[in-house]
């Protein structure tokens, strides 16, 4: 099974990104576009706006195998909803209960505004992300 | 469930550009036997009119209601694909692009094993969401027959007229009391010698002519609001009282230009008597009478430091503005025509007189004028010496040879274009901006003069360093880009909206709260209160969904199942 760590090779956590349309899917296709680097296990849902995610697709995504999930929300550019930073936030922490709920890691969820040319802070969070999931191991071995 | 679909898809080898990191025939292996999936190719060009051609062939040959592609950015070729559905007959909302190039192969060029795994997670996801798609129909608005041209430079003069001649009503805002830009303050200009004020006076004419241009001049854009096809531009006219207007526009031009380069104090001797940009120089040969003098004296000598702002080292101005080269080849010739007895010395990193300003840069040379490279990491340097001489050291990277200092009466900075100040009309119309400042477009070759934002073209140079024909020609773009999405009188919007799942809806009002669009309503079903979705009011940004407590509503194109069947094809291990 794949979703295990490979045998004797390190832990490659699998990390599922939300981005938005209009504003961090750019960012991070400008990473691609500038050929920067970031761990292959990384893969991107893009929905309109990081306020519509439902908390109960994160937990889900936890619970199918993925080790974490990163939402590249769209901040205070948001060209839909003035109060996208809050309800994005909102819809992060209810996440969280619903994980702490069911014993996974809460810090396998985690936020950050990703702008349109923000290609480096991206690389940057995937990297740190990634380092931190690795440190956690695969989703589910905790003892809950 | 969903019913047996049938579904076509193509991974595209974008040349190398994928294929080089990411096996497509691996890809095309592990998913060619995905519930749903019919036809599974690979191809060189996905959007070549070739490969477009045998999807169409396919869908109906094999009677497809579904297509993927897994290609580049979805800001690229998803209009193209859906395109390709709509021509074929099927629900262009069944398709799906898969961004398999920026967000696979380019970013994962040290892990090609990776690449192609995560290839796989991602089409397999594309495929689920394909596999749930449902029927869709786009949703019609009808258009206002009228732009706003903000910026009237000789780009927004030019495209407030081909926009009148087709048709369209134009508001034309000018931020300065007067029209034309650059441009207006010019005299004779590249190629062909025409005075940038003659050209100016001629556009302004042709703008008085049409009654469909009202122009304002004075005036910034300062609201914008509704949606695309139907905006309300608030516009404010500054005076004593200022006034403020609204007009409806269906789409919003930006020619907002650029400003030149302002080298810092001592910036190549910049605050020196005698030292100027090349925007200053131009004024003064512009204004000639016959002589060149400065500071009283007649000028002698004329020393050209090109590149000054331009082709910095990173953190600086990293591109060319590529009209400096030509704009002072021309006024070295210009300066000859006043006397040609005046040595002219252009020290410069190599010239860039592309196309047919080569022949400026060949006369320039015929003329007299002396072209020196100087080396990149040791530019010339100006000072005043004891007695007060204007002096420019520079080295000739050519010959190599020990230093050589020009007494100059004049040194002219060939400075670049900047973008311009304009935080609050970007900000108004969340206008893309490029690591170098200026509005980026959403494709450089296909898609030249739109931005992200519906709608809103940019043209002329607030889109990059432009010769003033170059920023004409966008402008034009821009008109017929214009005339595509307003003459027809009627858009259409993506139909990806809200809606309410009414058995599920306890008519609690949450969503209604929580909309700022009011896009959200409450109605009678079956004796319960509901919340109804309008559909044309409705954004598509899915805010009210995760607002209900009972998962009553769905976005469209984005719904519970297909969201849930996307995460579940990334984790998925491949067919065998
Ligand atoms: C020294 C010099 C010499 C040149 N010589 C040549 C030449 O010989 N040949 C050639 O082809 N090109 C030449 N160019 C380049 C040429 O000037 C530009 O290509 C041209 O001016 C670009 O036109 P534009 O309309 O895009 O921008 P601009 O000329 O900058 O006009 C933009 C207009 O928008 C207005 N504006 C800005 N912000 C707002 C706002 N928020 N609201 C409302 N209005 C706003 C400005 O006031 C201005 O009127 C030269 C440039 C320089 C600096």
């Amino acid at each position: 099974m794949s979703l295990e760590a490979p045998q004797g090779g390190a832990f490659k956590p699998r990390i599922l990104v939300f981005s938005t349309h209009n504003i961090s899917d750019p960012g991070i296709d400008l990473a691609g576009s500038r050929h920067m680097h970031y761990p292959a296990p990384v893969s991107t849902i893009a929905v309109p706006c990081s306020s519509g995610l439902k908390p109960s697709w994160i937990v889900h995504a936890l619970q199918a195998g993925i080790d974490g999930v990163f939402i590249a929300s769209d901040g205070d550019e948001c060209a839909y909803l003035p109060d996208c930073s809050e309800r994005t936030a909102r819809i992060a922490s209810q996440a969280q209960d619903l994980l702490r709920a069911k014993g996974i890691e809460p810090q396998r969820l985690k936020m950050a505004a990703v702008c349109s040319v923000c290609a480096e802070s991206f690389v940057k969070y995937m990297n740190e992300f990634s380092h931190v999931l690795a440190e956690l191991g695969p989703v589910g071995t905790i003892a809950a | 469930m969903t019913e047996e679909r049938r579904i076509g898809v193509y991974i595209c080898h974008c040349g190398g550009n994928i294929s080089d990191y990411v096996d497509v025939a691996a890809v095309r292996e592990a998913l060619k036997d995905e519930p749903g999936v019919v036809v599974a190719e690979t191809t060189m060009f996905a959007c070549s009119d070739g490969t477009q051609h045998d999807m169409i062939n396919d869908i109906r040959g094999q009677g497809l209601d579904g297509l993927v592609v897994a290609s580049c950015s979805p800001k690229l070729h998803q209009i193209t694909f859906r395109g390709v559905s709509k021509r074929a007959d099927i629900n262009p909302y069944a398709y799906t692009q898969v961004n398999i190039r920026e967000q696979d192969s380019w970013a994962h060029g040290d892990d090609p094993e990776g690449a192609t795994a995560k290839a796989i997670g991602l089409v397999r996801a594309g495929i689920a969401k394909s596999r749930n798609s449902s029927d869709l129909v786009p949703l019609v608005v009808e258009t206002t027959s009228a732009t706003m041209v903000v910026g009237a430079g000789i780009a927004g003069l030019r495209a407030a007229i081909g926009l009148a001649d087709v048709g369209l009503h134009v508001y034309l805002v000018e931020r300065e009391p007067t029209l034309g830009g650059w441009v207006a303050t010019f005299g004779a200009m590249f190629p062909n010698d025409q005075d940038g004020r003659q050209q100016i006076a001629h556009l302004t004419e042709e703008v008085a002519k049409r009654p469909a241009i009202t122009v304002f001049t004075n005036a910034e854009l300062v609201g914008k609001s509704g949606s695309f096809g139907n905006y309300v531009a608030e516009v404010r006219i500054n005076g004593e009282p200022s006034e403020t207007i609204r007009a409806t526009v269906g789409s919003i031009v930006i020619a907002t230009g650029f400003d030149t380069y302002e080298p810092e104090a001592g910036e190549f001797g910049y605050g020196i008597e005698g030292v100027v940009t090349l925007p200053e120089f131009k004024a003064m040969v512009d204004a000639s009478d016959g002589t060149l003098t400065h500071g009283g004296k007649p000028v002698r000598t004329i020393a050209y430091i090109y590149c000054v702002g331009s082709r910095q080292p990173a953190g600086g101005n990293e591109y060319c503005s590529k009209y400096c080269c030509a704009a002072s080849c021309h006024a070295s010739l210009e300066v000859g025509k006043i006397d040609p007895s005046i040595h002219q010395y252009h020290l410069n990193r190599d010239i860039r007189t592309y196309g047919k300003y080569e022949l400026l840069y060949t006369q320039s040379r015929e003329q007299g004028s002396v072209y020196m490279r100087y080396p990149d990491d040791t530019p010339p340097t100006v000072e005043l010496t004891e007695k007060g001489q204007l002096t420019v050291t520079t080295i000739d990277a050519l010959t190599q040879s020990e230093e050589l200092a020009i007494p100059a009466d004049l040194v002219v900075l060939v400075t670049g274009m900047v973008p311009r100040a304009n935080e609050g009309l970007t900000g108004l119309l969340k206008l893309p901006v490029g690591d170098d400042g200026f509005y980026n477009e959403i494709h450089p070759k296909l898609r030249p003069v739109e931005t992200v934002v519906d709608g809103v073209m940019i043209a002329g140079a607030c889109q990059a360093p432009k010769t003033a024909s170059e920023s004409v020609g966008s402008g034009l773009a821009a008109v017929a880009q214009s005339a595509a999405i307003l003459k027809k009188g009627v858009a259409e919007l993506d139909p990806l909206v809200a809606v309410v799942n009414d058995a599920a809806c306890t008519g609690c009002g949450e969503c209604l709260k929580g909309c700022p669009y009011d896009a959200i309503d409450q109605t009678m079903c079956d004796g319960r209160t509901v919340a109804l979705i309008i559909p044309s009011v409705c954004k598509g940004c899915g805010g009210c969904v995760p607002l209900c407590s009972e998962d009553a509503i769905d976005l469209l194109g984005y719904t519970d199942v297909q969201m849930r069947a996307m995460i579940d094809s990334l984790v998925e291990v491949a067919v065998s």
